[in-house]
């Protein structure tokens, strides 16, 4: 958090000077562990068994927060009689194809309780049988597009409220993790049992009602085959220690970019819209109804999605949308499987995807095996890059390191490019997402230089031409064209479109203008809202996002700082900072509580609850939507209110996290003959081939990440004079072991070496690398930043070539936070010698026409 | 400058006659120190703005002078940040103003060498036909079963995550329109 | 401050830099660079841990040390610091020192005693700054600082250092480098306040079992007469490449400048006594 987030890094500053002890798990030293009381270096990609093992730490002491999780969790659930847990079939749950190589989902139900869809995961519960069904349909939407919502159950299940029912989640929970011993963690992990055992009692002594304790995490747990297993390996902890919706704990996601949280929420992702409502499936979605199934009798605030969806369309195609025609559902492109980043790669490759804009982005240097990021691209009939500076994505074909290497020719690459200068962030309004669901906006300052416009003005015009050359035509593929709501005013010199109207669209309006709360919305028509998530952001016609009464003026939750989504909620799930009755869990903890005098709830934030529902308001029969979760149900957005400990809808790979080693480990998994996640991911052809398990020819682990003078794939600080010369070139870290075993001397050159290619990069031996006893064996990690390539004033190879493409199977991301190598000293060959040099280790390692 | 005020603002005139007896303090300061001031005092404006790195999202004042960007600073009145940035944060100025900045389209031909000039508008265009053509040619109606697919997979896009979120609606909006499904972003990876 | 000449009475202005909190972000280094216009000093890797820049010098006004240690892993909670790896596997810990160091800003600054062209000149605010329309580029100042802080610029001549931004604190701002700061490691302030803080601090330390933690440039009665720039340490200063016992250069100065400079001086005030006489 020092090294990449140093200003968020402020506030753990002023928590340790107010007594808050600080640890840090990381494979790596860093600034962080330089400024914490504990450093606890473990293994890259071991952590579920680490978090594992806090759990079961928490379970077998009984040092879980009781009523927290009887009445906010769903440990008390029942399950199904059938369902087999990995610890019965040696590392798969029930309901494993080999065949496919995915999950059938039903046993992991509750009992009596049929499963539903939710939104974005409906495909998962086709029934084998039906028609469309089929296991392709599973690879489409995935859980991300839940975002603050969840899976569904239909119907409430069975509770023991004892949690010694033998099936209850609880129950279950306690077997799942009864192996992950300190002695399995230190084994699996490299963490002596001692440090083990200190972060286990710290955690546990600081969590109940008095207490919190926060997790942070960033990309290092979710750069894996099992990220999102990661993620809800620390949710369970901290739903079984009280610490979720409560000042002061929490799961915090430190996103790297400024508006992250923003390009998911309005996302530019392939498998949702707006407000994670998911991109139609073709052969789920065939109409309206279908798609936000009605017939499912939905419960949470979800249960309002076909207002959601209604208002979208609305705002999309105005007029044209009307329930005759079904507000133009049918004009929304269908979905058949994964269409994600990689997947269009693989595309580009097969010649199916033949134009690419890439819009401040440099998958050449910032994408898992860049190699198949550039071939991709040579492959194309035209790219559109849009940055500031220029980057290894828009000069591939002129001296990228396949150009060096002779594998591409700049006169056999027929790929068409633009290079379109964009502006900086002073240079236009707009608002960015943070980290912390904050829209803020950022004011123009001064006009862009010569070329140079916003992506807005990009987009807009851009749209506004094609929608020109399509005025006449008469072919039906274009009316949603010719019929979109496509008129914003411009100003200025250039014809900027003016920001604030598309967010006043963002906003949505109903007959009497802007809408102030996203529970105004309407499912006939009467309101249209480009994100549900963000209505209120522009309530009464005022923009909340540039919203700036000083720090320094308002109490510690600030709310008139900018405006975060939804409803300008800081604290999500707030409810559950109160007991059930509704009053503070303690008054040192207080946040939210009910005032029955005033009937409704109170707090320095916008309670994340309906404000006069009473705390011992218990659902009718057959009630829908918010209405069928009671006063004492926190999370609002899951169809039963309650904090999945156990998840028996929404994942792809298991109901329950648990160790899989990383796809490329230097050791075997202890914990069953299964090896690595078996719904992982993995994609073929010659330039993306795998280094075995446990391979002495790729003998060593290493990681990837982020130093604080760089910015991801560099396109905004290796032109920087000033970042450039504080982080000068390309290096790797390595141990003094790891150096004496290997040769390699500090301030000299190593050649790293993977299955798809060799990188160089200048050698730093440090003590702050340390080798790790894992499995009895010295287990050797090498570290490396990712930022550099060719281009700038801090340049280098890069590390991310080194990475293969294999992904979580739930969000489609890439493992490039554990991975395995061979290093030795001195530099890497030149020109053919390289992938020679490649193809001869991949002989070595057998892997030679692996793919077929 | 008559001779008086030159003998005036002689150090030794002024350290023999003022308190500065060493001459080291005020009867060695220049006139250019004495004038010395904060740059930021002479902006025309200062404008509210948001770091672009991270997603701390810290606050910005940024100084403009003369049409042009003179400082970048942190905003203390932001509850988030007090006034505070990182060393990249700090380097805003130098991002927005870099000579390196590319500020002109440029234009790679197939199977070209170097780069060529284009002006902005004749990109749009050529760019703009490029959407239509290719979206033509690769739309899919329907699949082998006829069910509705609405969508071509032939144009692809991966933004970063700088982008505003005004920016990243208008994107997703015209990709949809245009049936593009491939439409992706910095948050997948 | 009645000896600067100045007719405002201002309180000495200085520097704390809190090393115990320091992440070694060089947010320093580069708001310093970016508000005074520094040159970049150019990509080199220098393999001394993250740091790049080196030392001070005349286009590095801030710069951050950092020193890895190891630490045994007996003594690793006692210096409230973390340590590595599995101590139970491997015995020895590390700890990752960081300091922002910054010209210090003497009371005693052998600089401005040996600039003869009254370049460098003492402020309102008891800071040492270097008056670059004064400086012809003599040099005498490189030697004579005791810290290696100031230096001349190769390409320019002249010679530069930290002004303790005495243009923005003129304007009542901090400078940069405080200013952006992310963990208050860097605190601007009124010295004696800073010297009282910092005492505050070092034994909240102490008395957290950081019994290493020390302060240096804070003493009066050291050999430059304390510094309006100084620390908190970790370590010993040697640690952090700062000298143990810096002592002004020109410590025997004044009585040289009086024997030798007495003459030179009488004809100056011969000359000005002609021009007060006859301003009358």
């Amino acid at each position: 958090m020092a090294e990449c987030h140093p200003v968020g890094f402020q506030w753990v500053m002023e928590a340790k000077k107010r007594g808050a002890k600080v640890i840090h798990v990381d494979p790596r030293f860093t600034r962080t562990s330089a400024l914490a009381h504990e450093h606890v270096a473990l293994r890259a990609g071991s952590d579920i068994a680490f978090l594992g093992g806090l759990i079961n730490y928490v379970l077998s002491n009984g040092k879980e927060f009781r009523d927290y999780v009887v009445a906010y969790t769903n440990a008390g659930a029942i399950l199904r009689e059938d369902y087999a847990d990995a610890e019965d079939l040696d590392g798969l749950f029930s309901g494993f194809d080999p065949e496919t190589g995915q999950y059938d989902v039903t046993t992991w139900a509750y009992e009596d309780a049929e499963p539903a869809p939710a939104a974005g995961k409906r495909e998962l519960w086709v029934h084998p049988d039906d028609e469309h069904g089929g296991e392709h349909h599973r690879r489409s939407a995935r859980p991300e597009s839940y975002g603050s919502g969840g899976a569904a159950v239909h119907a409430k299940p069975s509770i023991d409220e004892t949690l010694e029912h033998p099936r209850c989640v609880f129950q279950v929970l306690k077997r799942h993790y009864a192996r992950y011993t300190p002695e399995v963690v230190a084994d699996i992990c490299g963490v002596s049992t001692r440090q083990f055992l200190d972060v286990a009692e710290a955690i546990t002594a600081n969590s109940d009602r008095r207490r919190t304790t926060a997790w942070v995490y960033s990309v290092g747990w979710t750069h894996h085959t099992v990220g999102v297993q990661y993620i809800r390996a620390a949710s369970i902890l901290q739903l079984l220690l009280g610490n979720i919706g409560r000042p002061g704990g929490g799961i915090l996601a430190l996103r790297g970019h400024a508006s992250i949280q923003g390009s998911t929420d309005i996302p530019t992702l392939f498998n949702i819209l707006p407000g994670y409502i998911p991109m139609p499936h073709a052969h789920q979605h065939l109409d309206l109804d279908m798609f936000v199934g009605l017939d499912a009798g939905q419960t949470g605030f979800w249960g309002n999605m076909r207002s959601y969806v209604v208002s979208l369309l609305k705002a999309w195609w105005g007029e044209y949308a009307t329930a005759e025609n079904d507000f133009r559902f049918d004009y929304l492109p269908r979905l058949t499987g994964d269409h994600g980043t990689y997947q269009t790669v693989y595309n580009q490759l097969s010649g199916k995807c033949k134009g690419y804009f890439l819009v401040g982005e440099n998958p050449a240097v910032g994408s898992a095996n860049g190699k198949l990021q550039r071939l991709g691209m040579a492959n194309l009939d035209w790219l559109v890059v849009r940055d500031m500076q220029m980057i290894e994505s828009a000069t591939f074909w002129q001296d990228g390191p396949e150009i060096a290497t002779g594998e591409l020719s700049s006169t056999e690459i027929g790929t068409e490019v633009f290079f379109l200068p964009a502006a900086s962030h002073v240079e236009k309004d707009g608002s960015f997402t943070n980290t912390q669901r904050l829209l803020q906006w950022h004011h123009k300052a001064v006009e862009p230089p010569g070329d140079a416009r916003s992506d807005l003005w990009f987009y807009y015009h851009l749209g506004r031409i094609i929608r020109e050359k399509l005025r006449d035509s008469t072919d039906p593929r274009d009316r949603p064209l010719q019929e979109l709501t496509w008129s914003y005013p411009v100003h200025g010199p250039t014809d900027e479109p003016d920001a604030e109207s598309v967010l006043a669209e963002i906003n949505g309006s109903g007959p009497g203008g802007p809408l102030p709360s996203y529970t105004t919305l309407k499912d006939d028509g009467s309101t249209s809202c480009g994100c549900w998530i963000y209505c209120g952001v522009y309530a009464d016609g005022q923009n909340h996002a540039a919203d700036r009464v000083p720090g320094s003026k308002q109490d510690w939750v600030a709310p008139k700082w900018a405006w975060a989504w939804p409803l300008n909620r800081r604290i999500l799930y707030n409810r559950a900072s109160a007991d059930p009755e509704g009053r503070p869990w303690s008054e040192r903890k207080r946040y939210v509580w009910w005032d029955a005098e005033k009937g409704t709830w109170v707090s320095p934030d916008v309670p994340d609850f309906e404000t006069t529902k009473p705390p011992d308001y218990t659902p009718p029969d057959g009630a829908t939507a918010e209405d069928a979760l009671s006063g004492a149900d926190p999370f609002i957005m899951q169809t039963d209110g309650k904090g999945w400990l156990f998840a028996p809808a929404g994942l792809t790979d298991g109901p329950l996290p648990t160790h899989y080693e990383p796809h490329e480990s230097p050791v075997d998994n202890p914990l069953y003959t299964q090896q690595a996640s078996p719904a992982r991911q993995t994609f073929g052809g010659e330039h993306n081939r795998y280094n075995p398990v446990g391979s002495d020819v790729y003998p060593y682990a290493f990681t990837t990440y982020r130093l604080t003078e760089h910015h991801t794939a560099g396109g905004m600080s290796r032109a920087l004079p000033y970042l450039s010369e504080l982080q000068p070139e390309f290096f790797c870290e390595v141990s003094p072991a790891l150096a004496e075993e290997t040769g390699l001397e500090h301030g000299g050159w190593a050649t790293i070496i993977s299955a798809r290619t060799a990188i160089e990069a200048r050698v730093l031996v440090t003590e702050r690398m340390k080798p790790l006893r894992v499995r009895g064996r010295t287990i050797h990690q090498v570290g490396l930043p990712y930022h550099w390539g060719p281009n700038g004033l801090s340049t280098g190879d890069s590390a991310n070539d080194l990475l293969s493409v294999v992904l979580d199977p739930n969000v489609h991301i890439q493992e490039s936070k554990a991975a395995t190598c061979d290093i030795w000293p001195g530099r890497r060959p030149r020109g053919k010698a390289l992938p020679e040099l490649v193809r001869e280790y991949q002989r070595r390692a057998g892997i030679e026409g692996s793919e077929a | 400058m008559g001779i008086r005020e030159w003998v005036e603002g002689w150090p030794v005139y002024r350290q023999l006659t003022g308190t500065d007896r060493l001459g080291l303090g005020a009867a060695a300061q220049s006139d250019v120190s004495k004038r010395l001031h904060a740059r930021t005092e002479d902006a025309d404006e200062v404008v509210r703005s948001i770091c672009p790195y991270c997603a701390v999202g810290c606050g910005q004042r940024v100084y403009v002078k003369d049409g042009a960007v003179s400082q970048i600073e942190g905003d203390p009145d932001s509850p988030i940040s007090r006034g505070r940035l990182c060393p990249k944060g700090a380097a805003s100025k130098q991002l927005v103003t870099s000579p390196d900045r590319v500020t002109r389209v440029l234009y790679r031909r197939r199977y070209g060498t170097e780069w060529e000039s284009l002006s902005l508008d004749d990109a749009m265009d050529m760019i703009a036909e490029r959407v239509i053509r290719t979206r033509r040619e690769t739309w899919e109606d329907t699949d082998e079963n006829g069910v509705r697919l609405n969508r071509t997979e032939g144009i692809a896009s991966l933004g970063g995550a700088t982008l505003d979120n005004e920016e990243n609606y208008l994107m997703k909006k015209l990709y949809t329109a245009l049936g593009a499904v491939q439409v992706e972003n910095q948050a997948r990876i | 401050m009645s000896e600067s000449g100045y007719a405002d009475t201002q309180p000495r202005m200085g520097f704390f830099t809190d090393t115990s909190v320091c992440i070694g972000c060089k947010a320093c280094e580069v708001a310093c660079k970016e508000w005074n216009l520094v040159p970049a000093s150019g990509e080199d890797l220098l393999g001394m841990s993250y740091d790049n820049t080196g030392d001070l010098g005349a286009n590095s006004w801030r710069h951050v040390a950092f020193i890895e240690q190891q630490v045994p892993a007996s003594r690793v909670d006692n210096l409230g610091m973390p340590t590595i790896g599995a101590p139970e596997q491997d015995g020895a810990g590390v700890r990752w020192l960081m300091s922002s160091d910054v010209c210090k800003h003497c009371t005693h600054a052998a600089c401005l005693d040996v600039c003869p062209t009254g370049a460098l000149f003492r402020t309102e605010f008891d800071t040492v700054v270097v008056q670059p329309d004064i400086c012809n580029g003599c040099g005498y100042c490189v030697p004579a600082c005791p810290y290696g802080v100031i230096e001349k610029r190769e390409d320019d001549g002249r010679a530069f250092k930290c002004t303790l931004c005495y243009d923005r604190i003129g304007d009542g701002l901090e400078p940069a480098c405080a200013k952006a700061c992310p963990t208050d490691s860097i605190q601007y302030g009124e010295l004696d306040e800073l010297r009282e803080r910092a005492e505050r601090r070092k034994q909240e330390l102490h008395d957290d079992g950081v019994t290493e933690a020390r302060l240096y440039g804070e003493n009066p009665d050291d050999g430059v007469g304390g510094t309006g720039a100084f620390f908190l340490l970790l370590d010993e200063p040697e640690v952090y490449g700062l000298p143990p016992d810096p002592v002004v250069t020109t410590r025997d100065l004044p009585d040289m400048w009086r024997r030798a400079g007495a003459a030179a001086l009488g004809v100056a005030a011969a000359v000005v006594a002609s021009f007060v006489g006859a301003r009358r």
